[in-house]
């Protein structure tokens, strides 16, 4: 357990904003520390990605700051859950005070990102990878579904439920980008254009502009601000492979490590989590990662999430906003999925607000499932 | 189709003219790993030598791409994690077969890129004729 918490969390405008980066990246930060009744001069430490090259750099200088930490380890969708990490050890060290983790993206407004993803030539892989025309990250999700339903002898039905709950949870969240749109039925993602079998399009999370903060301080110190501390009780992280064909077994990703790690350090388990906030890239990445965060056995996903259990209502409240696949997924969803949790704990989330939450996991995934980063959080009691 | 090379991998893409799947094989431990590398990934030598995989596998995992990257892949494809004899994985096509199923048997054959170098891809086991190796 820290003695850190979150003191402010925040989303920018979301769907289609026309707006730039930096732009989206200050609407966040502004609101977040707004929202812990700071402001941008209390900030001394920040951490952010998928800015440029020089992700914090440019940051600080577009702030107006000259921070003393930054951090922009570069892991995909899960480096915010691991700044979570680096910056509660930078404050607990007194090497800074009030850290920002921040991300945005203008990905729909710029039609940046490509159905086929990002493939870097000059990695040692990509010679032998790219001349077969894997869409990346795309096929290698949809390698590991096609594992997933002939090992366990699942349907694509299982992968369906999930985008069926994100879906109910969007309608109730009104910052969802598919908010307004209507059930989604099982039917219509098994029925949805084929990308990569057995993976749908309405199997892949959205293409959307998004951006969100969140503010991070000493528990003593955040016990005298705005609003109720949400502590950090427990993280831990995996990095486990790069290409697509070097994980050894399609069905153990690093989610089982990196989940044991903060359980470990939280001394809490499966069973002690009010609400989950699990990256959902691609519905499968849903089904893998409740195995591998030991909320079911593996095999048994499938079985976990059929009869609403994930859906509004139901008895384990799963991506509470809408998720990657319904509410908003700028690039990398890992930040959202920490202001999610923040906002559930504080009991700040109206219709879609879980009883009694007061322990959140939020859980990280990047790259082509190769990087894997866990944070549980506490209501501070 | 523009495949590069570099000083480790020029003796693998080499064997291909030949119709020769190579390993590399660590000196001390006797690990075999693709893709090649600088050092061995059992055991963290530098000594490492080749030798040729048999040419015979089974379907870790496969998709079939109905959206391709760019227009040099005409759709529907599949694409595949094999499982070698051996024991490295490799990512590849399957090609041939209508259906396919994980677990299911493959041998290796050979597709050309156009520079005198060949690609390994996998056919079904059973799929009849072999016409080359």
């Amino acid at each position: 357990m820290s003695a850190v918490a979150i003191v402010g969390a925040a989303e920018s405008d979301l769907g289609v904003t026309g707006k730039s980066i930096a732009h989206l990246q200050a609407q966040a930060i502004t609101r977040a520390l707004a929202d812990a009744g700071l402001t941008v001069r209390d900030v001394d430490g920040i951490a952010t990605a998928g800015f440029s090259r020089f992700s914090t750099v440019q940051l600080a200088e577009y702030l107006g700051i000259e921070p003393c930490w930054t951090d922009s380890t570069a892991a995909g969708g899960s480096a915010f859950e691991m700044y979570v990490a680096r910056a509660a050890q930078a404050i607990e060290h007194n090497q800074c005070r009030t850290v920002v983790i921040s991300h945005a993206s203008n990905q729909r407004s710029a039609r940046s990102r490509s159905l086929a993803g990002v493939f870097e030539e000059h990695t040692s892989q990509a010679q032998f990878e790219a001349p077969y025309g894997p869409l990346y990250p795309l096929s290698y999700y949809a390698m590991i579904a096609q594992r997933y339903l002939h090992e366990h002898r699942s349907g694509r039905a299982a992968l369906a439920e999930v985008a069926v709950a994100a879906r109910q949870w969007a309608l109730l969240n009104p910052a969802a980008y598919r908010y307004g749109a209507g059930e989604l039925t099982a039917d219509a993602v098994l029925d949805a254009a084929m990308v990569s079998s057995p993976l749908t399009v309405a199997d892949c999370c959205l293409v959307t502009d998004g951006g969100a903060a969140v503010v991070l301080t000493s528990l003593d110190r955040a016990r005298n601000l705005r609003r109720p501390p949400i502590r950090i009780l427990g993280y831990g992280e995996s990095t486990t492979h790069a290409s697509m064909a070097a994980a050894p077994d399609l069905l153990r990703p690093g989610s089982f490590d990196s989940a044991q790690r903060a359980y470990a350090m939280a001394r809490l388990g499966p069973g002690d989590i009010d609400v989950a906030q699990i990256y959902d890239s691609f519905t499968i990445t849903v089904l893998l990662t409740l195995e591998g965060l030991g909320f079911c056995r593996p095999g048994e996903a499938a079985e976990f999430v059929a009869d609403g259990r994930i859906r509004p209502g139901g008895a384990f409240p799963l991506n509470t906003g809408g998720g990657g696949l319904s509410y908003c997924h700028p690039g990398m969803f890992g930040l959202l999925l920490l202001v999610e949790a923040v906002r559930q704990l504080r009991g700040d989330c109206g219709d879609r607000q879980v009883r009694r939450a007061d322990v959140a996991l939020a859980h990280g995934t990047g790259g082509i499932m190769s990087t894997h980063a866990t944070v549980i959080l506490g209501r501070d009691r | 189709m523009n495949v590069p090379v570099d000083e480790i991998t020029e003796p693998w893409w080499a064997a291909t003219r030949g119709r020769r799947l190579l390993l590399q094989r660590c000196l001390e431990c006797e690990q075999l790993q693709h893709y090649p590398r600088a050092l061995c990934t059992g055991c963290g030598s530098t000594a490492l030598d080749w030798t040729a995989a048999c040419g015979r596998g089974v379907v870790d995992s496969f998709t079939v791409v109905h959206r391709a990257p760019g227009p040099e892949f005409e759709v529907p494809y599949v694409v595949a994690r094999v499982r070698l004899t051996e024991g490295p994985i490799l990512l590849t096509n399957l090609v041939g077969a209508e259906q396919w199923r994980c677990d299911d048997p493959v041998r290796l054959c050979w597709r050309e890129i156009g520079d005198g170098r060949l690609l390994p891809v996998f056919e079904k086991e059973n799929d009849g004729l072999r016409i080359d190796r």
